[in-house]
């Protein structure tokens, strides 16, 4: 295992730590070591939190900043936040307008914030969360409720988090969070493994010169595993995905965002990006904006997801309204 | 032998559930590793070591100890095992909250009002290859005992582990060995192995007390 570690126990708390000193012009600790939060004030606006397990940078504590989240809880590698550490991250982004709690669908992530949305209702802080769901892999379209949350969550906090600064109320926020999750789709490719630092080897294998559609985060199971395609088939089959669950055609507009997962080279990206535009642009389909890049990876896995986010008039401005994150900056 | 424990003398047993975690540590670790990401037995230790130094020379009753074992997993775990076992005791904990004693039929109750609360957030049941394949059936037989307190014990130390031992030839529906899908038979659940430690050192820890005579 050829990595930068100390004592690979320690490596989220120093992980923070460096984080935290680097960007201290956008995120600040909070008493909670397992709680950053966002410099930006929240008073009498809706706090946005989310919350996951750490491996993913720039998610979560990324998305922290201006117009974005104001709280994260961050958790052990690939294992969701305690309860206390929403539960905290609620108190946290809590600017007496209510807080948005916004996620991904993983059985650990859940529990722990039901539970923690519970303890903060007993103290009279309203908590309300949108679950993302848009990893279309996951689970057929007639059990969306099981689909996990992919590198979609980033759009669903972009938005939500423009709508608070907007001034929008709790309900406000969480409808268009709920609706920008609702028109986003993703779908990943792996093409290797990845590796826990504590373990010192993979805990599941994708042999050389095959790829594995559909494949989640942290490595949970795709839908088919292949032979390596070219880019061009890669795009042609990741959208065709895409746009068999979700209804976009010619003349719709959509963001575009493709992510590594932690080691595919960003020319690589560019490459693929490159098609899926084309395939795109052949449908008629007006792509708004693209991003490209390492947005929301699985430690060192080799592949990328793509999502898509169909927009209406109020996401589209929602969407172009500036932020200011570590993962996200937006003039 | 007696037919109950004073909840004010459990503290003994509450250790005896902390060392078995601690002393199976690599264990837990080794069984997750083969189709998990092998870090059970590092959390599970984690928060038994930080919930053994919090009591330890303390006068803590039973429930008490079981709500705040509860309590410093949901802190101090997170994941999926810091609420699942966060919630076991401490519904564990309220069930016997202010008795004096505690007897076959409180036990068996606590343990049903954990199981109940636990299916309150999860959705495996018996069969899907978790720890719930160790509790239903050792709480199963608690429930259904007609023996004295302590044989109940035996049998109920033997159905966690037949719960635990028929996980091997399960496929994983739940947690993070589902990927494997047909390649996670042949193993056992780390969490239902877990779960048996657990259960088995608390069984062991109360016929202890059952057999001192007064």
């Amino acid at each position: 295992m050829q990595r930068i570690l100390n004592n690979p126990d320690n490596i989220v708390d120093e992980m923070v730590d460096g984080f935290v000193s680097a960007h201290a012009d956008i995120v600040e600790r909070t008493a909670n070591p397992r709680v950053i939060k966002s410099v930006e004030p929240v008073s009498g606006r809706v706090g946005i939190v989310t919350g996951g397990g750490s491996g993913h940078k720039p998610a979560f504590i990324g998305y922290l900043g201006k117009n974005m989240c104001d709280a994260v809880a961050v958790g052990e590698i690939f294992s969701s936040p305690t309860a206390v550490a929403f539960h905290d991250a609620f108190k946290a982004a809590d600017g007496g307008k209510g807080v948005a709690c916004l996620y991904g669908n993983y059985s650990g992530d859940n529990m722990n914030v039901r539970m923690a949305v519970k303890k903060a209702e007993k103290e009279g802080l309203e908590v309300r969360t949108v679950v993302a769901n848009d990893d279309v892999a996951s689970a057929p379209a007639d059990q969306k409720e099981k689909r996990r949350g992919v590198a979609g969550e980033i759009l669903m906090w972009k938005i939500a988090g423009a709508a608070s600064a907007e001034g929008r109320d709790l309900d406000g926020v969480i409808a268009a969070a709920q609706k920008a999750i609702d028109s986003t789709r993703s779908i990943g490719i792996g093409l290797t493994p990845c590796t826990l630092p504590a373990v010192g080897h993979p805990n599941f294998e994708i042999k050389d010169g095959t790829m594995e559609v559909g494949i989640g985060h942290h490595g949970e199971p795709g839908i088919e595993v292949l032979p390596l395609e070219s880019a061009a088939d890669m795009a042609k089959r990741m959208c065709s995905l895409i746009l068999g669950d979700i209804e976009i055609g010619e003349g719709d507009d959509v963001v575009v965002l493709v992510s590594g997962l932690g080691a595919t080279p960003l020319m690589e990206l560019y490459v693929l990006y490159g098609e899926v535009q084309k395939i795109l642009s052949g449908k008629g389909i007006r792509i708004h904006d693209a991003l490209v890049g390492n947005y929301f990876t699985s430690l060192e896995m080799m592949g990328v997801t793509l999502s898509i986010m169909k927009l209406d008039q109020d996401l589209a401005a929602l969407y172009d309204k500036p932020c200011y994150s570590v993962g996200m900056r937006k003039r | 032998m007696k037919e109950s424990f004073r909840n004010a003398d459990g503290y003994p047993v509450l250790m005896k559930m902390v060392s078995a975690i601690q002393e199976n540590k690599v264990y837990l670790g080794d069984v997750d590793g083969l189709i998990g990401d092998g870090d059970h037995g590092m959390n599970m230790n984690k928060g038994f070591t930080i919930f053994g130094e919090r009591i330890e020379g303390k006068q803590i009753a039973f429930s008490e100890g079981l709500s705040e074992l509860g309590n410093v997993l949901l802190t101090e775990i997170g994941g999926s095992m810091g609420p699942i076992y966060g919630t076991i005791f401490i519904a564990m904990g309220d069930s016997l909250d202010g008795l004096e004693t505690i007897d076959r039929e409180s036990l068996a109750k606590a343990l049903q009002d954990a199981e109940s609360e636990l299916f309150d957030i999860i959705d495996a049941r018996v069969g899907d290859k978790t720890l719930v394949d160790t509790l239903s059936p050792a709480v199963e037989s608690l429930s259904s005992s007609s023996s004295d307190f302590a044989a109940s014990l035996k049998v109920f130390r033997k159905a966690a582990e037949d719960g635990m031992n028929s996980t091997k030839d399960l496929v994983a529906k739940y947690g993070r060995s589902s990927r494997l899908g047909e390649r996670s038979r042949g193993v056992l659940d780390a969490g239902s192995v877990s779960c048996c430690i657990i259960l088995q050192a608390m069984a062991d820890g109360i016929c202890s007390l059952l057999e001192v005579t007064e």
